[in-house]
């Protein structure tokens, strides 16, 4: 398993050719409460950098861009009945969608824990 | 964090010193949020929420003939507004636009006015421009204005300022606070009880440490300041008013007082008078929006087929009532309580209906009420 940060502040697990995706608690710290979040149906075919799910708090709505290319498999149902999950756990139970890999090599472009960490604190 | 361009208000290092998150609003670097725009909603509206809202404008018009004078650019009747009162009200341009929404009190010999921070400069110029030349306008560039809201407000300000729960909505004074002289008005933008404290800029620093130590008392940001405002039903100017809407149709109609609809003689009172009479093209509405995502500004209503008849131009979610809530303005026949209305947003289409604002019930203090 491994771990990977994107600049647009997500986060992406990576078990064999699957990649769960959510956001960081960096960026749910900035959005603030969030009160919808609509992610992508199973079989939705996303493309690296378009767009993937909606996240809506209290004053504004952002898009969720697909950190890599591929098929979604399943997203987060529990987010509907409790978008507060990305709040609480983002990193965790608040995950937004898993999708199967397409190009594996579009990992390489993204960043590790460490380095994640030292652009969040360049922000 | 802020732009550098944004210019500070006096409360700034208090709030960078709270670890509050800055942000760009009407050119200055303003709080938008605390704990989280959600807590500090329900705290305004369980217990009481401290607003530092220094950027609006606070003017004094003095000089023989103010009330004439002012008359003749706001629709208000001045000369039944009684000392220490404060009237809503508004600047017209002459085809009825709406310049800037207000508030007016009678202050002894003169009248104070609250303008909003983004248009103060515009006000200025555009009065400056219209008042007789013995009449004079003063920017108070040296106050600070607080607001302090919540059904709590009446308690803890009432501790610090006796006598200030004496006063009823839309009523003001003169009063002790931590060892100065304060205007303190019983009025706020939220829905709720409340209080405008206006004190010196250069001692606000201590008098919002005083008010914020009282156990009711929370700072609040700019984001809970919308959402409040926007359960309460009430119009932001720049957003649900411009100068291409009419009181009439911002459902303002009770800004144009009896006597100054039967006279006349303020900039749009032509074409104001028709839409009393007539009913105007459109109206500015409440909805409520079927599901959870909220639709926002700028969001369009549309027809069955799709056509855009009006548009969305406050949105957001109702901390309170848990659900998406908007204002939008929408063709005098969708206007009813209960109509049925499609909104448009990014390629998908919403439900909603009309409802009566406030969406949340004001709780204003009115005495014999």
């Amino acid at each position: 398993m491994s771990l990977y940060f994107t600049k647009e502040h997500e986060w992406i697990r990576i078990e064999g050719d699957t990649a769960t995706v959510g956001i960081t608690d960096f960026a749910q710290g900035q959005l603030g409460d969030i009160v919808f979040v609509e992610v992508p149906q199973a079989g939705t075919q996303v493309t690296q950098g378009g767009d993937a799910a909606v996240v809506e708090s209290v004053k504004a709505a952002s898009d969720v861009y697909a950190p890599v290319s591929g098929e979604v498999v399943e997203g987060n149902a529990a987010l509907e009945a409790d978008p507060s999950l990305v709040n609480s756990d983002p990193e965790g139970e608040g995950w937004f969608f898993k999708l199967r890999l397409s190009d594996n090599s579009q990992l390489e472009g993204l960043m590790g824990a460490d380095e994640y960490k030292a652009f969040v604190d360049s922000q | 964090m802020s732009d550098a361009a944004d210019k500070t208000l006096p409360l700034n290092d208090w709030h960078v010193a709270r670890g509050v998150r800055m942000v760009p609003f009407a050119g200055y670097a303003m709080p938008i949020q605390y704990e989280g725009i959600m807590a500090e909603h329900k705290w305004t509206r369980e217990s009481a929420g401290l607003f530092d809202v220094s950027h609006m404008g606070q003017l004094v018009i003095a000089g023989e003939g103010a009330e004439k004078a002012l008359e003749t650019l706001l629709p208000a009747d001045l000369s039944i507004l009684k000392e220490g009162r404060l009237r809503y009200s508004l600047l017209l341009t002459e085809d009825g636009g709406i310049i800037d929404d207000l508030m007016v009190t009678r202050r002894g010999d003169h009248f104070y006015m609250v303008v909003n921070g983004a248009t103060k400069e515009g006000d200025i110029a555009h009065m400056a421009d219209k008042l007789p030349p013995n009449v004079v306008l003063d920017h108070m560039k040296e106050q600070a204005l607080l607001a302090l809201q919540g059904p709590k407000a009446v308690e803890a300000l009432s501790r610090l300022a006796p006598g200030v729960e004496q006063l009823s909505f839309m009523q003001g004074g003169a009063f002790q606070l931590g060892g100065l002289t304060a205007w303190i008005s019983r009025s706020g933008y939220t829905g709720e009880d409340g209080f405008e404290i206006s004190v010196p800029a250069t001692q606000v620093t201590g008098i919002a440490d005083l008010i914020a130590s009282q156990p009711e008392v929370k700072p609040i940001g700019l984001g809970a300041r919308d959402s409040l405002r926007l359960e309460a039903g009430l119009p932001l100017y720049g957003h649900d008013l411009d100068t291409t809407t009419t009181p009439i149709e911002a459902d303002l109609g009770f800004a144009i007082s009896k006597r100054r609809r039967g006279e006349g003689g303020f900039p749009g009172w032509h074409r104001i008078i028709q839409e009393i009479e007539n009913g105007a093209i459109r109206r500015r509405v409440g909805l409520a929006v079927e599901g959870r995502q909220p639709v926002r500004e700028g969001a369009m209503v549309v027809d069955a087929e799709g056509n855009e008849v009006g548009k969305v131009t406050s949105g957001g979610f109702s901390p309170i009532l848990e659900a998406p809530i908007a204002m939008a303005y929408v063709p005098a026949a969708l206007a009813e309580e209960g109509a049925a209305i499609s909104v448009a947003q990014r390629g998908k289409i919403f439900q909603a209906k009309v409802v009566p604002m406030p969406f949340v019930p004001h709780r204003y203090h009115r005495k014999g009420a």
